[in-house]
């Protein structure tokens, strides 16, 4: 709305002076991406030769490794897993803390809070040791169980806003109309916050997909690899000179990141301003 | 405003008399007043005490399992022996063994070093330094030009760990392939060195300093943003240069959400090694890059010997879980601050 601070319209050459040399580097390095994913080896920024072979893992089946397209498959699940399972919990548990009269409710605010800023990676020893006490370890669930709890805070943080902001004369004039507290929820305010569940799902989907240390640590066998720690291997084992594969799976394995900063930049923009981990 | 309202809801006051809302499950308050007596704590409780806690379960149950557990866990693990080579039937409580050895570990100097290395310098030139500089700098561009910027800085933090380090893997490399000698090469400047061995520390700092900086930038954004249009004009109209309106009207305003990403942001670097596992895994060399975070996963969960020390892990581990319980519990306080001050809702540009 008011974005720039010149009222008068001096122009800034200061601030583009500043902003093109220190934004280059990080265009750079998208760009050389997507350059080496289709060339035949590159010097810095020079493609040798141009070609579509770097793709042929997508087609090709590299008996000693598991295909790409279960990899794949393993990691849509994962993501799709974790998106549903913290929508689910969240959306509910944020209602409650938001509309309900909750025994302790300021306790669970606080705790909340607390949650919400505390590392929860430091606790990685002991979740590894606990899912193999529960019979978790190495199974796509257990990462999923560990990684829905580690973001849950979050996302009860995120969703609880969007409860705040509903004004309470939809629901009494539901309560009004006869209905119990639950229909009211779901028919009535459920479908006004459909905004902030769609970012939190969004966001919730993508952290999955591009989680890396929970399934690394986790489930490091065959049958639950995922993208990121296939691209990993590949990452410790290339060549320094053979990048044309591994950019081009690297490539692959962003298209639905890249699919959603281009299309639902603006939820994301409002989320990440509700300081999430990095 | 928002707090007021948060804090009157759940409490229903302003429930109309006889409204469905109240009408009491167990009966016991209305039979002695009628109208009055459908507003009876009791009954007007009865329903919404049932569906808060269904609604809270299972989001308790998971705090509880996969936080509360593991805390008393890993202050019990530090207390042991266990390792691979024990098993979980074998361990010994050793007392505060493990922490004497990490006392008197001659790496311990060095991973505190390198750890308020990592930490400073990176919360200080990117997530604090660079983000306010693009805050700033975009700011002064038409909305449409800044919005750009900005979002060019969330590249990085949307991109996976994995594909985002294996860039700068690539940029840092030996000549004929890497990027960054090339560049350097075509300003005149003879290199030939693969910089993640040569320079791992800045490295190291800018590769968390491209993903932390957006952060910030957008926090402050959003707190430029809110400072009354009116000041910056009266300001530019009585002839104030840039720098001026920088130095005497914004950066005062941007006290709280410096503070505030200057906190959040330590703890999380604190805790955070997974860029550093992918770049370097603390090499090259022995522990040149090791923070106190990673050298905690490395004892307990990926070590090179093949007998990973989760007894010594958790106690590594702990001194974090301390720090980041004792810190986030500050931010009760300080986000409570937050809600007060009410800060308008975040720029969706």
């Amino acid at each position: 709305m008011l974005g720039n601070i010149s009222e008068t319209r001096r122009p800034a050459w200061g601030a583009w002076l500043l902003l093109v040399p220190v934004t280059l580097p990080v265009v750079a390095l998208y760009a050389w991406l997507l350059l080496a994913s289709w060339s035949d080896g590159m010097e810095g920024f020079r493609p040798l030769a141009l070609t579509a072979e770097n793709w042929s893992f997508l087609w090709t089946e590299d008996p000693f490794a598991p295909s790409i397209w279960r990899i794949t498959w393993n990691t849509l699940l994962f993501a799709v897993m974790v998106a549903l399972g913290e929508i689910g919990l969240a959306s509910t548990a944020a209602y409650a803390l938001s509309r309900l009269h909750v025994p302790g409710r300021r306790f669970w605010l606080g705790l909340l809070i607390v949650l919400h800023a505390f590392p929860g990676i430091t606790l990685l020893v002991a979740i590894f040791m606990l899912l193999q006490r529960l019979g978790l370890y190495d199974t796509l669930i257990g990462v999923v169980l560990a990684k829905i709890a580690l973001e849950l805070p979050f996302h009860v943080w995120v969703l609880k806003g969007f409860y705040d902001q509903v004004s309470w004369d939809h629901e009494m004039a539901a309560l009004l109309d006869g209905a119990d507290r639950l229909t009211t929820w779901r028919r009535v305010v459920l479908p006004i916050v459909r905004p902030g569940l769609v970012a939190s799902g969004v966001f919730a989907f993508l952290s999955g997909w591009s989680e890396f240390l929970l399934p690394y640590v986790l489930a490091p066998g065959a049958d639950t690899q995922t993208l990121p720690v296939y691209l990993s291997s590949l990452l410790s084992q290339a060549d320094v000179a053979d990048y044309g594969t591994v950019s081009a799976v690297a490539v692959f394995y962003m298209i639905p990141v890249l699919a959603v900063y281009f299309f639902l930049q603006r939820f994301l923009v409002a989320l990440y301003a509700g300081g999430v981990k990095r | 405003m928002r707090e007021e309202r948060r804090a009157l809801f759940p409490e229903e006051p302003v429930q109309p008399v006889g409204s469905p809302g109240g009408v009491p499950a167990g009966g016991s308050g209305e039979a002695a007043g009628g109208a009055r007596g459908l507003l009876s704590a009791a009954g007007r409780r009865a329903a919404p005490w049932r569906l808060a806690l269904l609604f809270l379960l299972p989001f308790a149950v998971v705090v509880a399992v996969f936080f509360f557990v593991p805390v008393v866990l890993t202050l019990l693990l530090s207390l042991t022996d266990v390792s691979v080579a024990t098993g979980l039937g074998g361990f010994r409580w050793v007392g505060l063994e493990n922490y004497r050895r990490i006392l008197t570990d001659p790496v311990a100097g060095l991973l505190l070093r390198n750890t308020f290395l990592y930490v400073g310098a990176t919360l200080v030139l990117f997530n604090v330094g660079l983000a306010m500089v693009l805050a700033l700098a975009s700011s002064f561009l038409p909305d449409r030009w800044g919005g750009l910027f900005r979002a060019a800085w969330l590249l990085p933090r949307i991109t996976p760990s994995v594909v985002y380090v294996l860039m700068w893997k690539y940029f840092a490399a030996e000549p004929p392939y890497g990027v960054l000698n090339q560049v350097l090469g075509w300003l005149g400047v003879e290199a030939s060195q693969n910089w993640l061995y040569a320079r791992p520390w800045p490295m190291i700092i800018a590769i968390n300093g491209f993903v932390g900086a957006s952060m910030g930038m957008i926090i402050f954004s959003a707190a430029i943003r809110a400072i009354p249009r009116e000041q910056l004009v009266a300001a530019q109209v009585d002839g104030a240069s840039s720098w001026s309106l920088i130095r005497h009207i914004i950066l005062p305003q941007l006290r709280w959400p410096v503070l505030f990403v200057a906190a959040y942001q330590t703890l999380s670097l604190l805790a955070s090694y997974e860029y550093i596992l992918l770049a370097t895994d603390g090499g090259p060399g022995f522990y040149t890059t090791e923070v106190w975070a990673l050298y905690a996963f490395h004892t307990a969960l990926s070590n090179y010997f093949g007998n990973a020390q989760f007894g010594l892990g958790a106690a590594l581990a702990t001194v974090l879980v301390i720090i980041g319980i004792i810190a986030s519990v500050l931010y009760l306080r300080f986000f409570n601050f937050r809600a007060m001050t009410g800060r308008p809702r975040i720029e969706v540009t």
